[in-house]
């Protein structure tokens, strides 16, 4: 039980697939101006990578290697639409924010490649997990970095007023720059200084 | 059998399309009717705000109900659509503007020099929709407006006053423009800089503009003057012409001659 534990909690900091691996950035860029669309899109990417992970590991005796890939794509990509499906049907508001881009969690690099790293070798029920833990691990940047844009880019949370705005006569000035998908450079370059300063081992040897 | 022969590539390349397309038709079959709702209710919803009529904790359809009549009326003319002549395609309740342009007989084409908003064809027949106050005279009109900003048509409505010149509200429902640049036209902000603008002058004539930058309130032109939204120039200059487009000759024009002939008459 211990190792399934490990596999669920691993990828949130000492195997974070955006700070360690630095995959699916793009996606972190695009979608966390707002904790709103954060948390969806994280729901959503949770979603698709356990049951990918699940049904590509219950096949994985049976892909021949040289349409894998294809395979794990075709299973990715229907995961997507019905993902996508459900958040237009309850969640029409979000959905029109987030627009493209629940479908291109398709293209999200994380979940082909757990896919390829670890479910097509494990059984279903610890891919299972692997697939949460990885999305929890994405959450976690997600919503950090969400939370530091709408906060300090908004003076909101959850579209709820923190910091009241000079332009509705408080006393906080916004900071536009966070609003541009550019700030999440910065904010995700930061976040993983810290976790490197909290753990050295993820340092990278120099050459 | 071997995973690597090319029957079992075959077989597990269809088993797997197979399930896989189950899955999506039914969630798509299933959540149709679910969506469609979301997507009706959105449009109220955009038909409320640019009529500056939603309220927290209110009902929109009940709103809607009470407060907004539609209407169907002929561009060419001005003239209020009968409801007897009402059929299968061009009716209220079915209304859709893409269907209507497209179709045979409620559709024309644009010429081509005349069309800024790059839409090709044009409905003859627009439904729009009138808020009254509680003794049933009209208040605004809110117009459907549609044409190109930089990647997609971009669907809204104008909210007009009854004076015919003072625009009260301004929104756009369906686009697909470039999140947080061209995205911006839904800011709320924006869409507030629109109320109170002069978007036609005494004369009948469109002088509503948006320009690249910032308005300079101090100018007497302030008045009918739109901030650009920085980072889309093609997205601002898309909605600049849309506007113009169908408050001028082409849109809308005869519909406010007409109501402004009816109404120095009455």
């Amino acid at each position: 039980m211990a190792k399934m534990k490990e596999v669920l909690l691993d990828p949130i900091f000492k195997n974070n697939p955006i700070a360690l691996q630095v995959l699916g950035v793009c996606s972190a860029l695009a979608v966390t101006s707002k904790m709103e669309t954060s948390v969806v899109m994280s729901l959503a990417v949770i979603f698709v990578m356990a049951l990918s992970n699940t049904a590509l590991s219950l096949i994985r005796n049976h892909i021949p290697s040289s349409v894998r890939i294809i395979v794990e794509m075709t299973v990715i990509a229907s995961l997507v639409i019905i993902a996508d499906q459900l958040i237009k049907a309850f969640a029409y508001d979000v959905s029109k924010q987030l627009s493209v881009y629940v479908g291109l969690i398709i293209t999200n690099c994380i979940i082909m490649g757990r896919a390829e790293a670890y479910a097509l070798k494990q059984p279903p029920g610890k891919s299972f997990i692997d697939g949460i833990g990885n999305g929890l691990g994405y959450s976690f940047v997600l919503i950090a970095v969400g939370f530091v844009r709408e906060l300090l880019g908004a003076g909101k949370l959850f579209g709820i007023e923190i910091l009241p705005l000079v332009n509705d006569g408080g006393w906080y000035v916004p900071n536009g720059l966070l609003l541009l998908p550019a700030s999440a450079f910065f904010l995700i370059g930061f976040l993983i200084w810290g976790i490197r300063v909290w753990k050295p081992e993820q340092v990278e040897e120099e050459n | 059998m071997q995973n690597d022969s090319i029957k079992k590539i075959i077989m597990v390349s269809v088993g797997v399309c197979l399930v896989c397309s189950i899955f999506v038709c039914s969630a798509a079959v299933f959540l149709k009717p679910l969506q469609t709702q979301n997507k009706k209710l959105d449009k109220i919803k955009n038909i409320l705000v640019a009529g500056d009529l939603m309220q927290e904790g209110i009902d929109p359809e009940k709103i809607f109900n009470e407060k907004i009549e539609a209407a169907i009326i002929e561009v060419a003319t001005g003239e209020t659509f009968p409801k007897e002549k009402y059929d299968d395609v061009l009716n209220i309740a079915k209304y859709e503007i893409k269907d209507i342009a497209d179709n045979e007989k409620y559709g024309m084409d644009i010429p081509k020099d005349e069309d800024t908003p790059a839409i090709g064809r044009m409905p003859k027949f627009m439904l729009i929709y009138m808020v009254k106050d509680a003794s049933g005279t009209v208040e605004k009109y809110i117009l459907p407006i549609y044409g190109k900003g930089l990647w997609s048509t971009m669907y809204g409505f104008i909210a007009m006053d009854k004076d015919l010149m003072t625009v009260r509200g301004f929104t756009f429902y369906d686009h697909g423009e470039t999140p947080g640049l061209g995205g911006e036209v839904d800011n709320q902000k924006w869409k507030n800089s629109w109320k109170g603008k002069t978007a036609i002058n005494e004369n009948g004539e469109v002088v509503i503009h948006v320009i690249k930058g910032q308005v300079n309130q101090e100018k007497p032109e302030a008045i009918s003057q739109i901030d650009g939204l920085s980072g889309s120039t093609l997205t601002t200059r898309g909605i600049d012409n849309l506007v113009k487009f169908w408050l001028g000759e082409n849109g809308y024009a005869k519909f406010f001659a007409k109501l402004r002939k009816d109404g120095s008459n009455g």
